[in-house]
């Protein structure tokens, strides 16, 4: 099978990878990139496990090509960190207990994340439908709406 | 938002701890905030390999040829695994507590009983190659008659689902299709209460669905051992499982896990481990075998559904005198642990009253449908629902409120609870009595005064006499197959029955355990003798 | 087209630690030469917090801060036998292993610290910040890191301990069902409010308050975790949740999340809770286990809170709209029960 070369800003850094027509963003970031921050949950868009940013915008990557991220900038959870401090939105997280077996939350934060770079202060009803794409089998997602809203306002640990 | 109710039980409890009562945050949250937990999938090993499964699409047939030329010729195939090349290929996982009989083949080899039985596994370089390959693969099947109801799964001239329980239902004490609970006279009772109440409860079937499906990722190590990457819930389950299986001392494995997406009971079950490392030990690579979402929540066991009966006799001031139930597990296919769960939930009758009469027989039926494993709260969920829907209903009946009503039938401490131990550390009250307080339901004086540790005990600590019943005779145990299904299924009759024995014989001894069965033995074709 | 409110609540009590296959679960501790400590498991964390409750449990029976443990889990070449993470056994089988093999390691650690103090060691205390010292003299003391040092290098001594916890097989009778199952009980009660709309058969979610009794509260935060979240999964067991939506025919099964319906984040509604703690004789520091039970009650409370609202039983799971509306249309309308 012939490979398509593919180049991309991953979390700041270019990346060079060959990959299968075919290949999905998630199975490149995982297995070529070794980003295993985005997580496989459905592979069908189903779920949101596998949430990114595609130049600043929220998409599932495995329903994205890869070969049509060419250029173009990806984030992950991996990059959230600022330095080796924790995002607001990661401490928001941990304050809140917003994760259990923290599967979703790769996901989860990469949908709040989107949000708040677009609405910094948004309302709950907003915060709900910018994580309505992204499911959670464990927490009840109270603890992770009040975690998003927590973090837009400022009120997180240090 | 949650309240410690800090005053209540306080003389029993020792408050004056360092680190325990206090919310500290989790050890693992850190790892999950940063993505950097390590789940099995999370490993990438060099050379890795990718299996997938081929699966019946009948729900009951008979295999007349699987025909694999065409796709051991695909682009990218190293080995397809059929199930005579797995070495004890019949198994039952609660074998491992010598409780039931090997009944489930890792890949089908004569007949598939359920839609989505595993058939072959087929190993390539990348899961694509294996999909495009699983679509080569031509199964020729004979259909056979299907059963989907378990009531019906019980009728005489039912289809056979499992050989290995040719009844459909599994097999208690070598004895009962079912497990009995039997306390006080259910049937006098009844026909002496003020109102008498039956009804009939379905639970459904219920998909663990954790954002994580199964998996297992397994490769050769040094020593001629096997590192195991998976999202067992059950370590050393699995690792007995998949030693039992593969037919190898377990040290062979080296099992890493613990961290896991969400299980609810859902990654108990071994699937994919034991095919992982066949595939590790036939191909030495490293080998992948993960669930699709559809294959999780179709092929991956659910919470059975469970089907349940009630008549309770009740007295207008409200005592339930008399519960008497039948429940039916749907196991699907195979055993797997519903058979435990029947045990747990005849254990959990009447539910968390006092209730002077209680009979209760609880089946685990096989149906062609995919195998039922446990799930939160399992053996339970459905029963509660069954008996708190019932018990609203009698509330309704007498005209109670149905908060007092339950206080009313509470069990406290000292009461003879039906499976006959005696009830202490019980709350149930209390917490009746919290909980209408927060929603400020009214409930009246006296029985917001009550308590779960008084008027507990006296005559309700006794076991009321019950009436013996005519005992089956021990049906002859179910061979062990070793050829699935070849054998025409020979008809069994009912048993004689045997005049009751005489009410001061003592129960029978507990069945003793048989030695551990380790399945069929087969000649392993895959190390040409066999290993241990 | 009218919404009519309605409620409903259940009561229920949860085996916790089933013993039916009388199998046990082990535990090592051991300190590193810092002084800290790690405990090996082959148990699993699934995200019900095993790590850190364990955790807590035995940085309580050392006596050391909660920092000074780490716990390891489910490596079959390193952790000590576990057969898993079900039956509500992690709190209450695993917490009674760790707890066994904590206090054997304080025992070796006390006794290295007697040596290096020059005292007995039943004369000394942990003061829960990483330091023993003798009982009525705080200033005669040494941080637990000194013992660890002196342990492993001048005394010799591996400061470990080693837990199991076992209750032996429980038999069933065959004819009368007697056994003993479990060895405590947790329980709860719940309470629904429900809106229910006549016109689509709709079930909303209004409020769920509830009380539960654990045993003890090890860890409250992660109590609220299991609560919450449990509560939620039972909200969707009663209203959405069936991979065979025409049970027993096998039709139509959801094959991904689109299919497989489950309340989302703009489904849920406030739940609150009350916990009591009536402790267990046998659970780690009187703890049982919240983990599965949570979900139960709310299954039939939902359902009675229907019937309050409409006046309509659904005694077949899950209560889709589909039902509601035929029950609703079978009786002539809906018939809204005393308001409670
Ligand atoms: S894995 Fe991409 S949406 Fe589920
Ligand atoms: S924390 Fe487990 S899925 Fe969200």
């Amino acid at each position: 099978m012939s490979k398509i070369p593919l180049q991309f800003r991953h979390n700041g850094r270019d990346v060079a990878i060959f990959v299968d027509g075919g290949t999905n963003l998630l199975v490149a970031l995982r297995e070529l990139i070794g980003d295993m921050t985005p997580k496989f949950g459905c592979g069908q868009g189903g779920c949101g496990t596998c949430s990114v940013l595609i130049d600043g915008e929220l998409h599932l990557s495995c329903l994205t090509l890869a070969e049509t991220v060419a250029g173009r900038s990806i984030e992950t959870l991996d990059g959230m960190k600022q330095g080796p401090n924790l995002h607001p939105l990661q401490r928001a997280f941990a304050d809140h207990f917003a994760a259990q077996c923290g599967y979703c939350t790769p996901g989860m934060l990469m949908a709040a994340k989107a949000l708040l770079d677009r609405n910094p202060s948004p309302s709950r009803d907003e915060v709900i439908e910018a994580i309505s794409g992204n499911i959670c089998r464990c927490t009840g997602y109270e603890p992770i709406i009040n975690a998003i809203l927590a973090a837009a306002s400022g009120r997180v640990s240090a | 938002m949650l309240e410690l109710r800090k005053d209540i039980f306080a003389d029993e409890r020792d408050d004056n701890l360092k680190e325990i009562g206090k919310g500290t945050q989790r050890q693992d949250m850190l790892g999950h905030v940063t993505g950097t937990s390590n789940y099995f999938n999370d490993h990438k090993l060099q050379g890795m390999l990718h299996l997938k499964v081929v699966r019946s699409t009948q729900a009951h047939a008979r295999i007349r040829r699987i025909d694999t030329t065409e796709a051991e010729r695909s682009a990218g195939v190293r080995r397809i695994i059929r199930g005579t090349d797995v070495p004890v290929n019949l198994n039952t996982l609660l074998s491992l507590i010598n409780f039931g009989k090997d009944d489930e083949p890792s890949l089908a080899v004569d007949k598939v009983r359920y839609k989505g039985e595993p058939i072959l596994a087929i190993v390539a370089d990348s899961e694509r190659e294996a999909f495009e390959a699983i679509a080569k693969v031509k199964v020729d099947y004979e259909p056979l008659p299907a059963v989907f109801d378990v009531e019906d799964a019980l009728k005489p001239g039912a289809p056979v689902v499992n050989e290995t329980y040719p009844k459909n239902a599994f097999i208690y004490h070598d004895v009962y299709d079912h497990q009995r609970l039997r306390f006080g006279d259910a049937d006098a009772a009844l026909a002496s209460a003020d109102h008498v109440l039956e009804q009939r409860y379905q639970m459904s079937p219920i998909e663990h669905a954790p954002t994580e499906t199964n998996g297992a990722i397994a490769a050769p190590d040094t020593n001629g051992r096997y590192v195991v990457y998976t999202s067992t819930q059950a370590l050393f389950f699995s690792v007995d499982t998949c030693a039992k299986i593969l037919d190898v001392p377990s040290n062979t494995f080296h099992f890493i896990g613990g961290t896991v997406g969400g299980g609810f009971g859902g990654k108990v079950d071994t699937l994919t481990e034991p095919l992982a490392i066949l595939g590790a030990m036939l191909t030495g690579r490293p080998v992948r075998y993960v669930f699709g979402r559809e294959e999780e929540m179709q092929y991956g066991p659910p919470r059975g559904a469970e089907r349940i009966y009630i008549k309770d006799g009740v007295m207008r001031d409200g005592r339930i005198v008399a519960r008497k139930i039948r429940a039916y597990f749907d196991s699907g296919a195979y055993t797997r642990l519903s058979s435990y769960a029947a045990v747990k939930c005849a254990a959990h009758l009447p539910g968390p009253y006092t209730i002077p009469n209680v009979y209760g027989d609880v089946y685990c039926v096989f149906t062609n449908r995919t195998p039922a494993t446990a799930m939160r709260g399992f053996g339970v969920t459905a029963m509660d629902f069954a008996i708190e829907c019932q018990m609203d209903k009698l509330a309704n009946l007498v005209g109670m409120d149905p908060m007092e009503f339950r206080i009313l039938n509470a069990y406290r401490d000292g009461d003879m609870k039906a499976h006959r131990r005696e009830a202490k550390n019980t709350a149930l009250i209390e917490c009746v009595q919290v909980a209408a307080e927060k929603a400020k339901w009214p409930i009246r004086d006296e029985f917001r005064r009550a308590s779960s540790r008084k008027d507990g005990g006296g005559s309700r600590a006794a076991i009321p006499p019950t009436p013996t019943e005519s005992r089956a005779r021990p049906a002859a145990p179910a061979q062990q197959r070793t050829s699935y299904d070849r054998a025409p299924v020979t008809a069994t009759r009912e048993p004689p029955r045997e005049p009751p024995p005489p009410p001061t014989t003592p129960p029978p001894p507990p069945p003793r355990p048989s030695a551990p069965s380790h399945g069929a033995t087969r000649f392993s074709s895959v190390f040409g003798t066999r290993r241990r | 087209m009218t919404r009519h409110r309605g409620r409903g609540m259940a009561s229920i009590n949860y085996p916790i630690g089933m013993n039916l296959g009388g199998d046990p679960s082990q535990a090592l501790v051991h300190s590193n030469p810092s002084g800290k400590f790690t405990v090996a498991l082959s148990s699993i964390d699934l995200g019900q917090g095993m790590k850190s409750v364990t955790r807590q449990i035995c940085a309580e029976t050392l006596g050391v801060p909660v920092e000074d443990v780490y716990v390891d889990t489910a490596d079959s070449d390193t952790g000590p036998h576990c057969m898993g993470s079900f039956a509500s056994r992690g709190t209450h089988r695993v917490g009674n292993a760790v707890m066994a093999a904590a206090r054997e390691a304080r025992g070796v650690m006390m006794e290295a610290a007697a040596e290096e103090l020059e005292v007995n060691a039943a004369d000394l205390e942990t003061d829960g910040r990483g330091n023993i010292h003798v009982k009525g003299a705080p200033h005669r003391s040494i941080s637990t890191k000194d013992v660890a040092i002196a342990a492993q290098f001048k005394q010799g001594k591996t400061i470990s301990g080693r837990g199991i916890f076992l209750v032996p097989l429980s038999n069933v009778d065959p004819e009368t069902g007697e056994m003993s199952p479990a060895t405590c009980y947790a329980h709860a009660c719940l309470v629904a409010e429900v809106e229910v709309d006549d016109e689509t058969g709709d079930v909303a979610m209004v409020r769920m308050d509830s009380a539960y009794e654990l045993g003890r509260a090890l860890n409250p935060r992660l109590v609220e975790q299991q609560l919450v979240g449990g509560a939620w999964m039972g909200v969707s067991h009663a209203l959405y949740e069936t991979p065979e939506p025409y049970y027993p025919d096998p039709v139509h099964g959801p094959r991904d999340f689109v299919e497989y319906l489950m309340p989302g984040p703009g489904d849920i509604c406030p739940h609150d809770i009350a916990v009591l703690e009536r402790p267990a004789p046998d659970g780690p520091f009187g703890a049982k286990g919240p983990g599965e039970m949570c979900a139960n009650p709310v299954l039939p409370a939902v359902a009675n809170a229907i019937f309050n609202a409409v006046g309509v039983r659904i005694d077949d799971l899950p209560i889709t709209p589909e039902k509601v509306l035929r029950a609703i249309k079978a009786q002539g309308g809906a018939r809204p029960q005393a308001r409670r």
